[in-house]
């Protein structure tokens, strides 16, 4: 009997977990950004002296692991589970990093999504009575991710006015089954949306019917209405994404754009830095959670956050065959009360 | 959104996306090209000067364009004037330079067999396919249509 | 005077590029495929030839003029030697282009490496 059940798809947490700490770690970049005081490592070079941007990416993820341990004042051997993933095929970057952590790993793909899909699965893990501290990490790299996705880095082509950047950064949050907060009370797992958009430029049109979808039914299912929030934020619609989820939340009757905005567009500054649409990539919230926004629950400043990580479902392959972009957005509830 | 189809939605995206600044990037192409067309005409009455045919200054003055192309893409330039020219930096034969060696230094990681050399022609490569075929096309029907050979 | 001939036409041809880009969802890859394919026809059919006289490298420097070179040389080996020269005339002229490209290519990924971008 599935009691933690409430609404068509959401769940509250009995035992709702702390996070008892996390770090952030970006690229140069990021660091100029208007966020660039609360990451807790900058990187002068985003290459961190590795041969390729693939392993650069692992290490960021490693360290930013090992670092939110630390700042949990735990070791490596205190946690139960390390529930990683990124962009890169197969998602080499997490698994790499998993060999260097050494404990038991899931691996997951939710491309942008990561960082809500895995504190959703960290925190059930810890709910259920399946683990007493679990890490949820992620991260992306501009240049492993560019060559991936579209063009080498030294060619000559224009970025369209809907793309956006890739953060290069990792974040990494360690959930416990004690902790002073703040806590996670509700998770708000999203069904896939697509709307046939196929332009990989315009990732944000292609998930904001996901970002729409996944916050309608934590509205509906919890009873929360957008005033119980001090903040509702989403992973990385950018400019066109948020334009539209606003736009079609005003239609069903939810005015929340003064308390609603996006990691993609907080993380860059789009005119100075020329970032087009906004940020983008599995860093871009976890970045942005993991710095500012636990930073600032911590400091009292926001109390109540609803954190809506929006994944991208393509693949350089289906692009080409023509398939349309899937999206998926996961809604979690982070609160500096616990019920 | 649930009573919105598919091409409502994008319909109504089209709506949402900021239009491109068609004149600023024309007249950054326009001038983009044009100097490097310059350069080209600057290289081929150089090379006249040597006394070579027309057919042997088209050839080096592809050669030398192309390794200025090279060059630039190298050095990590080329992307900044692509940036700025758009499709004036991707028309003229020097984008069709930086294609190939911007992939070919893309791979150098994967090695030399794999990554650099099979992996050097995965954006220029239909230029060859299309422009070799296409003028065994054109030679063919020359002759099916102009010649009795 | 052909210096401006040539900044003026093969600036003109990027434009049409330019305003294709942005118009469509087409790929800078779409549109030099596009263009090659164009002045080949247009090599084929005689037309381009005039282009390349009035504004030498202002017709030659852009993919268009590829195009032109491989069918102009597909066409002379095609009278000079027949069927076989048909296929060796195109990558006879642009042969020297391609292994320059080529070499310089693979020159470049030896002592070069990717930065990455600000």
């Amino acid at each position: 009997m599935a009691t933690k059940r409430i609404g068509i798809q959401t769940l509250r947490l009995e035992n709702p977990p702390s996070i008892i700490g996390t770090a952030s770690i970006v690229g140069p970049k990021e660091g100029e950004g208007p966020l660039g005081s609360y990451f807790d490592l900058i990187l002068d070079d985003d290459t961190w002296g590795q041969k390729s941007f693939e392993k650069a990416e692992a290490r960021m993820q490693e360290e930013a692991i090992k670092l939110a341990i630390t700042n949990a004042k735990l070791s490596i051997k205190d946690i139960h589970f390390l529930i990683a993933g990124d962009l890169l095929n197969q998602i080499i970057s997490s698994s790499y990093t998993a060999r260097q952590i050494g404990i038991p790993y899931f691996g997951l793909y939710g491309a942008c999504s990561t960082m809500s899909e895995s504190l959703c699965l960290g925190s059930m893990l810890i709910d259920g009575g399946f683990a007493d501290k679990v890490v949820c990490a992620t991260s992306s790299h501009f240049s492993s991710a560019e060559r991936q996705f579209r063009f080498p880095l030294e060619y000559g082509a224009q970025r369209k006015y809907t793309s956006q950047w890739t953060v290069t950064g990792a974040g990494a949050t360690v959930l416990s089954s004690t902790g002073n907060g703040p806590y996670i009370t509700y998770l708000t797992p999203g069904k896939i949306q697509d709307y046939g958009i196929k332009d990989a430029n315009n990732m944000g049109a292609a998930m904001a019917p996901a970002a729409f979808d996944t916050i309608i039914q934590h509205f509906k299912d919890t009873g929360y209405t957008p005033d119980d929030y001090d903040l509702i934020i989403t992973g990385d619609l950018g400019l066109i994404g948020r334009r539209i989820v606003v736009d079609l939340l005003e239609k069903e009757g939810y005015s929340i754009s003064d308390k609603f905005s996006d990691c993609g567009i907080k993380i860059f500054d789009g005119v100075q830095q020329d970032t087009h649409a906004g940020g983008s990539g599995c860093a871009c919230s976890a970045v942005v959670f993991n710095s500012y926004i636990y930073k600032e629950m911590i400091k009292g400043n926001i109390n109540r956050v609803l954190l809506i990580s929006t994944g991208a479902l393509h693949s350089p392959i289906s692009t080409l065959q023509g398939e349309s972009i899937p999206g998926i957005a996961h809604a979690v509830t982070i609160d500096n009360l616990s019920s | 959104m649930d009573n919105m189809t598919h091409k409502e939605y994008q319909e109504y995206v089209k709506k949402k996306v900021p239009k491109p600044p068609y004149l600023k990037n024309s007249i950054r192409a326009f001038i983009t090209g044009g100097i490097i067309c310059l350069i080209g005409q600057i290289i081929r009455n150089f090379l006249f000067r040597f006394g070579l045919g027309e057919k042997e200054v088209a050839t080096g003055t592809s050669i030398i364009l192309v390794f200025i192309g090279s060059l630039l893409t190298g050095l990590g330039i080329y992307d900044k004037i692509g940036k700025f020219g758009g499709a004036g930096a991707v028309i003229p034969i020097t984008g069709f330079a930086n294609s190939i060696v911007a992939t070919a230094m893309e791979h150098k990681r994967e090695g030399y067999i794999f990554g650099v050399a099979a992996k050097m022609f995965t954006i220029a490569g239909p230029v060859l396919v299309y422009g070799i075929g296409g003028s065994v096309v054109v030679g063919l029907l020359y002759i099916i249509f102009f010649s009795g050979r | 005077m052909d210096y401006l001939i040539a900044f003026l036409v093969g600036g003109l041809i990027c434009v049409i590029g330019q305003i294709i880009l942005d118009t469509t969802s087409l790929t800078p890859a779409h549109i030099i495929v596009t263009f090659l394919i164009i002045g080949i026809i247009l090599g084929a059919i005689g037309a381009y030839e005039p282009v390349v006289k009035f504004a030498e490298a202002g017709a030659t420097v852009p993919i268009l003029g590829f195009g032109y070179t491989l069918s102009k040389g597909a066409i002379e080996g095609a009278k000079a030697k027949g069927v076989l020269g048909a296929f060796a005339g195109g990558l006879e002229r642009t042969a020297g282009a391609i292994a320059a490209v080529i070499l310089f290519g693979y020159i470049m990924s030896v002592i070069s490496y990717p930065r990455s971008k600000k």
